[in-house]
């Protein structure tokens, strides 16, 4: 079953890119590497930036990552690419002059609406227009929201709270499926037992439901907004906090940009222990994905068991690392506290076990097949369907796709470990619910490794002046990849912090698996996803 | 085929002690902030500290606003310097400062069941998963004749988390009108007590109490499984709540 890809496009110097690009645009795009030779960046003009775009993902095979959007008070846009070690990053800067808001659209090229979610998100925060987009309007901010105010921008201001508004009585949302008896059933904000707050509408005629809209950002807090002019361990505690269930992730990507903008450089025992926190966390996350698989498919035995495993991650990083999420752990430069030899120990210890009864949990399902029955060819997401909406993390690993940012860019202490990204072909709900069981497993032999190997030493750098500058940082957050980029000013606060999550992009592609299915199969789609909107809406 | 009866009986009984006896387990509860008297210096550097002015002076100790307290661990003994005491306790439910109003009684009939109405208003997930923690065996809240309801209608407790997010002030507002009476609403987490980390903002009320009248809150980042169940037997009056003065609500 275990099947790895090779990338069918060969690894692209960087070198090769500034030149190929020069020959390609001669005199429009101005190519130039960073010192390091890791970052390359392509300066266009808006009238080569859909080509651009397009030549870097369908024919070099780079991933959108991210689109930044910076008001200095002209309008530059970075659209950020990615594709593996060997390959630099690439950034494609497009300065828009004096005050035009109008940018191409690159959502609708041939290569797949990665960058959808990103062009509407801005249009709707910075009030940038992008030409040519199928779809804009309404999105972040819902349509109460009064026109003409975006509140990304430098003259809004975060601290004024927003007068009360009445939802317009009359509004409807809008539907697409045109047929006989055809109706909407719409589900939430406020929906199940304890469902994170979303909407959808699905479509039906009947018995099946044709086709589902969603409605996100009903928890947008503005933390992007919020962020800017807030010191920087100001800003680690809403890194943390923004999507609690990934605080360790999360708080890890921020405290690395913070590092490579300051040249901090971290202890190796502080690097060894943010893997082995890293991995905790992503086995407890996806400990929990696995019991509301269970429980959405009304197993109640194996939703017990899981959930017993879960409670016991919980406390079993409460006990390590004081906090059951991992709050406070992490800081620039290092960690808090020091994990001591005898919790190291426990960890160490305990770890065998829950693997042991995941895996027992995981043999027993396998055996069930009413359990299998309403997970099989469920929420089908295709390959090519992955890679055009640039998923991430177990949702892409389960339709085909190898991509895993501690193979692709390894950081903390992942370069020597030895360990699988696990993929699968099936794409449906079972092959989710299998890469996030083989994943658990790569994780507690990651923790087991990571012990074995974990240098003494201080946990944490005495070096911690801040600078100006800017940084991305990728970490695989449990769910998958998270870019966060950050631009300290000069009075060493946040000016701009960008924060790409992996639900943001999973999100964007769950309609595709919720498309011509049985009505009661909706809680079993959106369990195998198991995406967490806080995440998403920021 | 699977024998999941027999794996259930073998995993043996889970349940924990409480509220008939004190849980003593390792990892249930972050612990938090204790009121602490310290020297005038030391305060200060702990009130300067602090993020989230959780920490303030008052009759020569530091005290502690709990409402706000987000468990950064800035002033753990592990962070070095000065430090607060720590406890490792979760009876944290207390009455909402602005609560002393005449109420509705809940009434007998609702202390051995209690049908309630979970509603994330922009929470982070950490307090989603604590509350969603009281199903599993180890809490099993059935046993104390607590049920979660997926209708507000059905609903006698509304258990909020979250800093009342823009779009979400609306659905929580219907939500408890759709309530019928007598109600309570128990507000979990600082988010949904203070605004936490997020508000009051642009985008965020900063508490649930901004929107509709808060009976009961749970001081936390998150709230322990065990603090909610606390303040779910505080709120039907089957324990009494913790004094304002060790778990204040930010309105001291």
């Amino acid at each position: 079953m275990t099947i790895v890809d090779q990338d069918p496009v060969a690894a692209v110097l960087p070198i090769n890119l500034a030149e190929l690009c020069a020959a390609r645009w001669p005199g429009q795009v101005s190519a130039s590497l960073d010192s390091a030779g890791r970052i390359c960046r392509l300066a266009c003009r808006a009238e080569e930036l859909r080509e651009i775009c397009a030549w870097l993902m369908s024919e070099l095979g780079f991933a959108f990552a991210t689109l930044i959007v910076e008001e200095h008070p002209a309008w530059l846009l970075t659209y950020i690419f990615y594709k593996s070690a060997e390959s630099p990053w690439v950034h494609v800067e497009l300065q828009l002059d004096g005050d035009t808001v109008v940018v191409p659209s690159i959502s609708h090229l041939a290569n797949g609406p990665s960058a959808d979610w990103h062009e509407r998100e801005a249009e709707d925060l910075f009030g940038l227009s992008f030409e040519g987009h199928p779809r804009l309007g309404d999105f972040v901010l819902h349509e109460e929201w009064p026109e003409g105010v975006n509140p990304m921008r430098h003259d809004f201001d975060a601290r004024q709270p927003l007068a009360v508004r009445e939802p317009e009585p009359g509004w409807e949302p809008p539907t697409i499926v045109v047929a006989p008896g055809a109706f909407a059933m719409p589900v939430g904000p406020v929906f199940s037992d304890f469902a994170e707050s979303a909407h959808f509408l699905l479509e039906t005629v009947g018995e099946d439901v044709i086709r589902t809209i969603p409605r996100f950002f009903y928890k947008y807090r503005g933390v992007e907004k919020i962020a800017e002019g807030q010191p920087v361990d100001r800003v680690l505690l809403l890194a943390e906090r923004f999507s609690g269930t990934a605080a360790f992730a999360h708080g890890l990507a921020y405290c690395q940009a913070v590092e490579a903008i300051c040249g901090i450089e971290v202890p190796p025992r502080a690097r060894g222990l943010r893997t082995v926190l890293a991995e905790l966390e992503r086995l407890r996350h996806h400990a929990a994905a696995i019991t509301g698989i269970c429980n959405s498919t009304a197993l109640a035995v194996a939703t017990s068991q899981a959930a017993l495993i879960e409670e016991d991650l919980l406390r079993l990083s409460g006990e390590v690392a004081r906090h059951r999420y991992l709050f406070g752990m992490v800081r620039p430069g290092g960690l808090t506290c020091d994990l001591s030899h005898m919790r190291c120990r426990e960890l160490a210890a305990a770890i065998p076990e829950l693997a042991r009864r995941l895996n027992d949990l995981y043999r027993m399902l396998r055996l069930s097949s009413s359990f299998l029955d309403r997970l099989e060819e469920v929420g089908i997401v295709t390959k090519e369907q992955a890679v055009s909406y640039g998923l991430v993390g177990p949702i892409a690993r389960a339709s085909g796709l190898s991509a895993d940012i501690r193979k692709l860019f390894p950081y903390a202490g992942y370069g020597p470990l030895d360990f699988v990204v696990p993929v699968e072909r099936q794409a449906d709900g079972y092959a989710r619910l299998r890469v996030l069981f083989r994943e658990a497993e790569q994780s507690a032999s990651i923790i087991r490794q990571a012990l074995l190997v974990l240098p003494d030493g201080p946990v944490s750098s005495d070096h911690l002046a801040c600078c100006a500058g800017s940084a991305l940082s990728a970490v695989e957050a449990p769910s998958g990849a998270t870019f966060h980029w950050l631009r300290l000013g000069a009075d060493g606060a946040v000016a701009r912090y960008r924060l790409t999550p992996p639900s943001f992009a999973n999100w964007h592609g769950f309609h595709l698996a919720a498309e011509n299915f049985a009505f009661q199969d909706f809680p079993i789609i959106l369990a195998s996803f198991g995406l967490s909107n806080a995440e998403c809406d920021r | 085929m699977a024998n999941w009866v027999l794996k259930g009986l073998a995993t043996g009984i889970k349940t924990s002690p409480y509220p008939a006896r004190h849980d003593n387990s390792v990892g249930i509860s972050p612990g938090r902030p204790q009121n602490t008297v310290l020297d005038a210096e030391k305060a200060d550097e702990l009130v300067r500290r602090c993020p989230t002015s959780a920490i303030v002076r008052r009759d020569g100790k530091i005290a502690i606003e709990h409402g706000r307290c987000v468990h950064c661990f800035r002033c753990h003994p592990d962070a070095g310097g000065a430090a607060a005491t720590w406890e490792l306790g979760y009876e944290w439910g207390a009455v909402s400062a602005g609560v002393e109003r005449a109420r509705q009684k809940l009434g007998a009939a609702f202390g051995r069941s209690l049908h309630i109405r979970f509603l994330d208003a922009g929470a982070c997930g950490a307090c989603i998963s604590e509350a969603r923690q009281l199903n599993n065996p180890y809490y099993n809240m059935h046993r104390l004749g607590f049920f979660i309801t997926p209708t507000p209608r059905n609903a006698d407790v509304l258990l909020v988390a979250g800093p009342v997010s823009d779009a979400m002030r609306t659905p929580l507002l219907q939500t408890w009108e759709a309530m019928p009476p007598p109600k309570r609403v128990v507000a979990i987490g600082a988010c949904a007590i203070s605004g936490g980390v997020f508000g009051p903002s642009f985008a965020a009320a900063g508490g649930v109490a901004e929107v509709i009248p808060v009976d009961v809150i749970v001081p936390g980042c998150p709230p322990p499984p065990l603090a909610i169940l606390h303040a779910l037997l505080v709120a039907v009056e089957r324990k009494p709540p913790v004094s304002p003065e060790t778990s204040g609500d930010g309105a001291a």
